[in-house]
């Protein structure tokens, strides 16, 4: 059972939290903001004011109860229009754990902005009508969470009061989707039954789903782990600036500070420093103040090393043995979030964890159609929400993984040099775990991935 | 300082990180994101809560180097007084430069006009704007937290304002992984948002792990107030009380610190770090909702006062 009363805590009870960051997914009629409004609700995150100012913005429009969406809605023109137009993030709390909640809206702009949501998330929450079982929309935000491999997928199989709280119904579309998000990869699938209007499993069990067993959707949100087995990963550290305080009391300090993208870094270790492949040894670490043995993502520290080497904001430190490749040839996977097209031929700027460099678009393969995961091969280019293939070439050599290796490190942004708009958001290497069998294909003979 | 990395109990993985650690590195490696990429950054500095949690994230971010930062505070010219001696003193105390646009200094040369209600909050965006303008700082860094307000719930960490310092919501770049895009055209200049993960109890939470010093007025002390809107406000030359006001003497402390004519005190004996701490997990209102007025002023107040350039 959870205890959602925060008051009852001491201090160092509240201390010892652990922070899940997670995304919601669901179309316009899915109860995505009723979802959202019960867990905040209900673990009594919304406070009076907050309620009382959308009651008084409800009566004064003529409604009879509290419109919740009020709350989520947080611009002008999405109350005046009654539309969710941008992300936006919420925030509450359990005795367990703190929760930051990318709240990503199900309308037109639903890729970008589930990317957006998605590319910061351990845990998405996909919603379904339990009426309308798997649908196009549930696809593409399954096969969006694969491609930006969110490590915990939840299946919210809402409105079962609509169904009579069957079982049956619920089997049937949980082992649906278990089986086509399984297909793309994604390696954990949790589906829940609930009834966000009736508040059944979304933070109290149901009296009415006697058959169901697992946790409500807050208990398996408190109890999810949040970190992953850290000494399997390839550690790796983007510098990010150089501290040298040439002060009397530290005329020699020299220290590279960054956050450690992933894995483990320990005093004593022999790393390399990448683009250059120098080799050196860390002999200090201090997280923030404090002098360490032993670091690990995704803490922000300064590492001390054995030889006065050149290194500078954008190099990437890795253990001697295990550093990932260097290349100016990056083939990714990238959603397009910006209103301007991406074209092959283009000049754009390419942002990897540190390091901003010039690049190329040389090819852009094929497009991806989500819904069915077809690709269809040369667009030319990619417009708004479009996911596709391409191949930039790099100005300059870049240390970079393949995505599914390491979100951070694996991941990288287009920029527009013009104006500075990010153009896309790319994912380095494969673009599913398992990659799927291509449906359709216009003209076999242009492509060749 | 206590510990930097805390493991909490009961958890199977011993990589976790607490959720102060995981927020506290994230806003680190924001400070240094922008200690990397941009020219002149400046740091709003107001000496209240959220600044000052700011300022400490620096010193840490950069230790053992000095902070690459100056402070630019917006004087209202109704500044409590604790708050002001503890703006200099720590100024002084970590070898800083401090920038100060003045509202009065504004009102006086006619550039500004008092409003009728008095309240001198929304008067801070000229000065702020035009400071900004005139030392060309491109990035500024604001204690904002995206819990505050519906409207700053919209706001990216990295929010880019045009030359007229204007924040407009259907232009922001979608913020994606950890990878903040600051390029900006000359003039333009990105508001940046280290806290803005973080709630009203996690500033405390973290103020009190990391032993930080606050003025005085955050814990409860009696005090000369009168009510005005629901709220309880400091008697002073600034403006109050009125003739059909009357002051009275109780037990208060402030939640935030803004201007005396528009942040009001709540009811409270919390004298300590934990005794703040524990009233803030049970109250049932949000820390704008209980003190401060000029959000009330309409449903969208901050979001108009953010699209003109406030922060």
């Amino acid at each position: 059972m959870t205890t959602p009363i925060l008051s009852a805590l001491s201090a160092e009870q509240l201390s010892a939290t652990t922070l899940l960051r997670f995304a919601t997914a669901g179309s316009v009629d899915d109860g995505k903001s009723t979802l959202v409004g019960r867990l905040l609700h209900d673990s009594k995150s919304i406070l009076t004011d907050q309620l009382e100012a959308v009651e008084q913005v409800s009566l004064s429009r003529g409604q009879e109860a509290p419109d919740l969406a009020l709350l989520t809605d947080g611009l002008r023109a999405e109350r005046e229009q009654g539309i969710t137009i941008d992300v936006a993030y919420r925030y509450f709390a359990t005795a367990r754990r703190r929760f930051i909640l990318a709240d990503t809206p199900g309308h037109v702009q639903y890729t970008r902005n589930m990317v957006t949501g998605a590319s910061t998330a351990e845990l998405a929450v996909v919603l379904v009508d339990a009426r309308n079982g798997v649908v196009e929309q549930t696809r593409r935000h399954a096969a969006v969470a694969a491609l930006l491999r969110v490590p915990h997928v939840v299946l919210a199989v809402n409105k079962m009061d609509l169904v009579e709280y069957a079982e049956p119904v619920f089997a049937a579309i949980a082992e649906e989707f278990t089986a086509y998000a399984a297909s793309l990869g994604v390696p954990e699938i949790t589906a829940i039954p609930i009834s966000a209007l009736a508040g059944d499993n979304v933070v109290e069990p149901s009296a009415h789903m006697d058959w169901y067993g697992g946790p409500t959707v807050l208990e398996h949100l408190e109890t999810v782990p949040v970190s992953h087995d850290l000494t399997a990963c390839h550690a790796r550290f983007p510098v990010q600036y150089v501290i040298r305080p040439q002060t009397a009391e530290h005329p020699d300090y020299r220290g590279y500070a960054g956050q450690i993208a992933a894995g483990v870094f320990r005093v004593g270790e022999s790393v390399s420093v990448l683009p250059s492949g120098r080799t050196t040894t860390i002999t200090g670490i201090d997280a923030l103040g404090e002098s360490v043995d032993i670091a690990w993502a995704p803490q922000s520290v300064t590492l001390r090393l054995a030889d006065d080497i050149d290194i500078s904001r954008g190099d990437l430190i890795a253990p001697a043995d295990d550093a990932p490749p260097v290349t100016q040839d990056v083939e990714a996977t990238v959603c397009h979030v910006a209103d301007q097209p991406l074209s092959v031929g283009q000049r754009v700027l390419l942002k990897h964890t540190t390091r901003t460099v010039k690049a190329i678009v040389k090819d852009i393969p094929s497009r991806l159609t989500l819904d069915d995961l077809s690709q269809h091969p040369a667009p030319g280019q990619l417009v708004a929400n479009d996911i596709g293939r391409v191949v930039v070439r790099t100005a300059e050599p870049l240390a970079l993984d393949a995505y599914a290796d390491s979100r951070r490190t694996g991941s990288f942004l287009l920029i527009d040099p013009a104006d500075g708009t990010t153009l896309s958001a790319g994912m380095a290497g494969a673009a599913f775990a398992t990659a799927p069998e291509p449906v359709v294909a216009d003209d076999d003979a242009e492509w060749d991935f | 300082m206590s510990t930097v990395t805390s493991v909490p109990e009961g958890t199977v993985n011993p990589y976790a990180l607490s959720h102060l650690d995981s927020l506290e590195s994230e806003a680190v490696h924001i400070f240094r994101e922008v200690a990397g990429e941009f020219e002149r950054p400046v740091i709003l500095f107001s000496g209240g809560k959220d600044s000052i949690v700011m300022l400490h994230l620096a010193l840490k971010a950069f230790a053992p180097a000095p902070v690459p930062f100056t402070l630019l505070h917006v004087d209202t010219g109704h500044n409590f007084p604790e708050v002001l001696e503890y703006r200099d003193r720590t100024v002084k105390k970590h070898g800083l430069r401090l920038h100060v646009a003045s509202v009065q200094e504004y009102i006086d040369a006619g550039k500004l006009r008092e409003r009728p209600d008095g309240t001198r909050n929304p008067l801070q965006t000229v000065p702020l704007t035009e400071a900004i303008q005139q030392h060309r700082f491109d990035a500024v860094f604001g204690g904002g937290r995206r819990d505050e307000e519906k409207a700053r719930a919209k706001e990216r960490v990295f929010s880019l304002r045009d030359e007229f310092s204007q924040w407009d919501p259907r232009r922001q770049r979608p913020e994606l992984w950890q990878l903040y895009n600051g390029r900006h055209a000359p003039g333009e200049h990105v508001r940046v948002f280290p806290i803005s993960n973080w709630t009203e109890l996690d500033v405390w939470q973290y103020i009190e792990r990391e032993g930080i010093e606050l003025p005085e007025i955050y814990f409860a002390h009696e005090r000369e107030v009168f009510s005005r809107n629901g709220m309880w406000l400091t008697a002073g030359g600034w403006g109050g009380p009125k003739e059909h006001e009357t002051t009275e003497t109780r037990l208060v402390r402030y939640r935030t610190v803004g201007d005396m004519s528009c942040t009001g005190a709540v009811d409270s004996d919390a004298t300590t770090l934990e005794a703040v701490i524990t009233e803030i997990a049970a109250s049932r209102l949000t820390e704008r909702g209980a003190t401060r007025a000029d959000d009330k002023m309409s449903e969208a107040a901050m979001e108009d006062r953010k699209r003109e350039g406030y922060f």
